[in-house]
This record gives structure tokens, sequence and C-alpha cells, in this order.
């Protein structure tokens, strides 16, 4: 790859994520609004578009306020984890062939430790803020976040075994014969699950439960710190959207009438819309359900899906 | 789990469904009739104002945001010297409706009252006079209440016989 093509390719990712991650704040409000009869933001712009705008203006011309009591550097540091983190695990994403920032031979392992230091920007954050109910909530966001952190790489481990590769890249190339969903669907399913609870979205958003914590982790947080986490979670979902298209649903694999990025930007929105639809229609579980579903169905679950794929494996 | 697939799906055929919002300043909510809005002074069907400053609306009122002072005309027709209604302190209880004798003041089915300057909330006579006969027309108070005035001795209201001369023993 040479130099010029090499920082294109960051510069547009770059925009394209950030700009989604925005856009989303729209599609969310008006797909959620779509499905309970009701139009959402439709006035300014078209079809409501500039509300994206307007929301971005209100929260940088906020008040940046960090409360007396609060830890002002962690306090300060925190917001920018989450979205540094999730930036970062972009980097190994092959959006088509030779459009990928970082091509790691460990790159699954890179996205599981970038999600995994997702989970410091809300420990932290709820620490810093130095209110109860931010701490609770970051209690629960660290306890949550770890525990599906374990099957997420577990259910991860059968498409490397299928692959025989960390490399996402191969990893798509080892899907022309037919995508992962089919021999993986188990680990299809618990992955999708494990990230949506690592996203902290809707159905597992046990951290900001907002009937119970306030917001959780992000109840002192006001202005554009506030807007890091909200972008933070937006590009979370693409990012989960993004790796379930490449692990499981073949990347930018596709019939040739349509370009490579076309199609995986085709699929990763039908998975962000599932990730909308997800908020639209599914109640909060308790916290005890949360972990008891995690540790005592889906990890037990995901081990016996690797140590069927590892025998298959053997055995062929 | 299949109920939470089931509720997704449901969810999501909410896509074809009809909207439930009405898009407000272009297309309005149909109001009720009985709709509690804007409070007006009625007048009856000769164009007279009906209220006849009898202050039980504004003994009704819960949070006093009505004031008036009755006064009486060449005719004898009581009506108010003035009648003001806060309506900042409004709620639109329609207790002064129930209270009102002679249907002179009714609440309408109109809630675009907004105001930027709070003093303009305070309605004058002016204001809350309106050149109708509102929810009851026809009615006429001065015509069926037996109370005598300028071109109507008592005994000539509807209904009404001629009084009995108690004085007489003639039948």
């Amino acid at each position: 790859m040479s130099a010029g093509h090499y920082w294109l390719v960051i510069g547009g990712v770059l925009f394209v994520i950030l700009n989604t991650a925005a856009g989303l704040i729209w599609l969310e409000r008006r797909m959620l609004a779509l499905w309970q009869d009701r139009y959402g933001p439709n006035r300014a712009g078209p079809f409501g578009l500039f509300i994206v705008l307007a929301d971005t203006i209100k929260l940088f011309f906020k008040e940046d306020w960090i409360p007396p009591f609060a830890d002002k550097v962690v306090f300060v540091f925190a917001p920018a984890v989450v979205v540094a983190s999730v930036l970062l695990s972009f980097t190994i994403i092959p959006f088509a062939p030779n459009v990928v920032v970082a091509d790691f031979n460990v790159g699954v392992l890179f996205f599981l430790a970038m999600s995994s230091m997702g989970v410091y920007s809300i420990v932290l954050g709820g620490w810093a803020s130095n209110n109860k109910y931010a701490l609770l909530g970051a209690m629960r966001g660290a306890s949550q976040m770890i525990s599906y952190e374990v099957f997420m790489g577990l259910s991860l481990m059968g498409v490397v075994i299928m692959s025989g590769s960390f490399n996402l890249s191969e990893i798509v190339a080892a899907q022309k014969n037919g995508w992962f969903i089919l021999p993986q669907c188990v680990g299809f399913f618990i992955f999708l699950i494990a990230g949506i609870a690592e996203t902290h979205r809707l159905p597992f958003d046990i951290p900001e439960a907002e009937s119970e914590l306030v917001a959780g982790f992000h109840s002192e947080y006001s202005g554009m710190k506030f807007g890091m986490f909200f972008i933070g979670e937006y590009m979370g979902i693409t990012l989960i959207s993004s790796m379930v298209v490449t692990l499981y649903f073949g990347g930018w694999l596709g019939p040739a009438f349509l370009p490579p990025v076309i199609w995986f930007v085709l699929k990763t929105f039908v998975f962000i819309m599932l990730f909308i639809l997800l908020r639209a229609s599914m109640p909060r579980p308790r916290y005890d359900q949360l972990m008891e579903y995690g540790w005592k169905i889906l990890f037990p679950l995901s081990l016996v899906n690797l140590l069927i794929t590892a025998a298959i494996k053997l055995l062929i | 789990m299949f109920s939470l697939l089931r509720s997704m799906w449901l969810v999501f055929l909410h896509m074809f469904h009809k909207r439930e919002t009405y898009q407000y300043p272009e297309e309005r909510a149909p109001l009720p009739a009985r709709w509690r809005g804007r409070i007006a002074l009625t007048r009856d069907p000769d164009g007279g104002e009906r209220c006849v400053g009898c202050y039980l609306c504004a003994a009704a009122c819960p949070v006093d945001c009505i004031s008036l002072q009755a006064t009486e005309d060449e005719h004898g027709r009581r009506y108010p010297e003035f009648f003001r209604i806060n309506f900042s302190r409004c709620i639109f209880c329609g207790f002064c409706e129930e209270a009102c004798p002679t249907y002179a003041i009714q609440l309408l089915p109109d809630f675009e009252m907004a105001e930027y300057n709070r003093q303009n909330l305070v309605y004058e006579k002016e204001n809350l006079l309106i050149n109708s006969e509102g929810k009851y027309p026809g009615y006429n108070y001065y015509r069926v209440a037996g109370m005598a005035i300028d071109g109507k001795a008592k005994g000539e209201a509807e209904h009404e016989e001629p009084p009995v001369d108690i004085k007489s023993l003639l039948p």
C-alpha cells in the first residue's frame, strides 16, 4: 500500500465512521418513531436531517461543567477512552479488498482488547463522578462487560478455527465458499448478544438504566463530554454491526453487480437497524437475570460451540 | 425466547401502520365539543350581554382568577362593569361555567392562548365578550326570568303567568 492510499483510507474511515455515528442519532430517532407510529424529528431540513446539526451545535455550546466534587483529571479522561477505543477497533475492519487501515495478523484479538478497553471509560467515568448512581452504573457496567467479554471471545473462536486465522481480511476471504453464519449460527447469536451487551445498548443498558440510576455512569456528564459517551455508543453499534458482518456475513463479499464497499455498508446497515429494532421492542432484564443468562446459558453454549467446531475441524 | 422474537416482529410490523401524530400547526386535532378551553362571555339572541354580574363564577373559581364588578344600566338590567380573567392562573376547570346561572360564561374548544408577555394573559371584558350565543343558542335569560326590566314587566316572561294580586279576594 502506498502512503497516499494509506492516508486516504484513514481519512475516509474516520470521516465515514464519525458521520455515521452522528447520522445514527437521527436514524435511531426516526426509526424508533416509525415503530411507535410517530414521525420523529421531521421539521429541520429534509426529513429532519438537520436535527443532527442542531444537536451537535447544542452539545458544543452547552456549559462544559465539571462537578466540584469530581476527580477532575479522570473525569475529563474517561469520555475520551470510549471514543478512542472504538475508533481504534475500526482500524482492523476490512471495508473492501485493500481498504483496511491496519491489516493485523491478530485483528480479532485486537478488537477484543479494544472492546475491553471500553470498560475503562465506564468505570473511570462512574468513579470520577463521585456520585452514588454513577458508581452503581459503573459497577454494573464493569461486571456486565467483563462477563460478556468472556464468551464474546469464545464465540469468535469458532470463526477463527474455521478460517484458521485471526486476520479479518483472511477471515473474509475464507468465506468465499459460504458465509460463516450457516456453520457458526450459534456462535453468531452469542456474539450478537454479547455485542449488544458490550455496547450496553437497550436490552442490556443496565449501566445507564434511567429508571433506576438517573443516567448511570454518565449522570454527571454534560456538554461535549456527554457527547463523547453518546458518540462512543453509536460508534460501538456501528463497530459491532460491522464485526458481525465481517465475521459471519462475508464482509464485503457479495454478487458483483455492486462494489464490495456497498455490500459491506448495506450488510452493516441491516444490523444497525436490528440494534434499533431491539431498542424499540425489548424490555430491560433485571441485573441478576442478565448475569444468569450470561454465565449459565451463553457461556456453556459458546464453549460447546467451540468444542464441536474444533472437533469437526479435527475430523475433516 | 419465542416471545422476545414475536414482540420484535410485532414491533417491526408497526412500520406499516398509520402514524398517529397530528402535524400540529398544519393539521389540528379535532377537539370535542365540550372541550374546556378559552373562556368567553356570550351574548343572548338579541345581542345583549348574558352576564348579570352575580359573582357566582368568581366564587366558584378555585384559583380566584376571575374578578368582576356588577352594575345596573338604565333599563334595570344588571351587567358587569368590568370582567377580568387572569389566564395565567386559570386552570380551565370549568367550574365557572357550571356555576353560571345565565349560560353567560362558557369554555370553548380552543387552546391556542399562548402569549410572549405574561401581562397579555389578563383578559378584560372586551377580550372576553364574543358575538355569539355559544353552546346555548336561543337562550335569553331575561326572557325566561321573572325579573322586571324596562319593556318587560313581571309576568310577561315566557311560561310565566301574570302575578296574582294577593291583596284582592276575587279569584
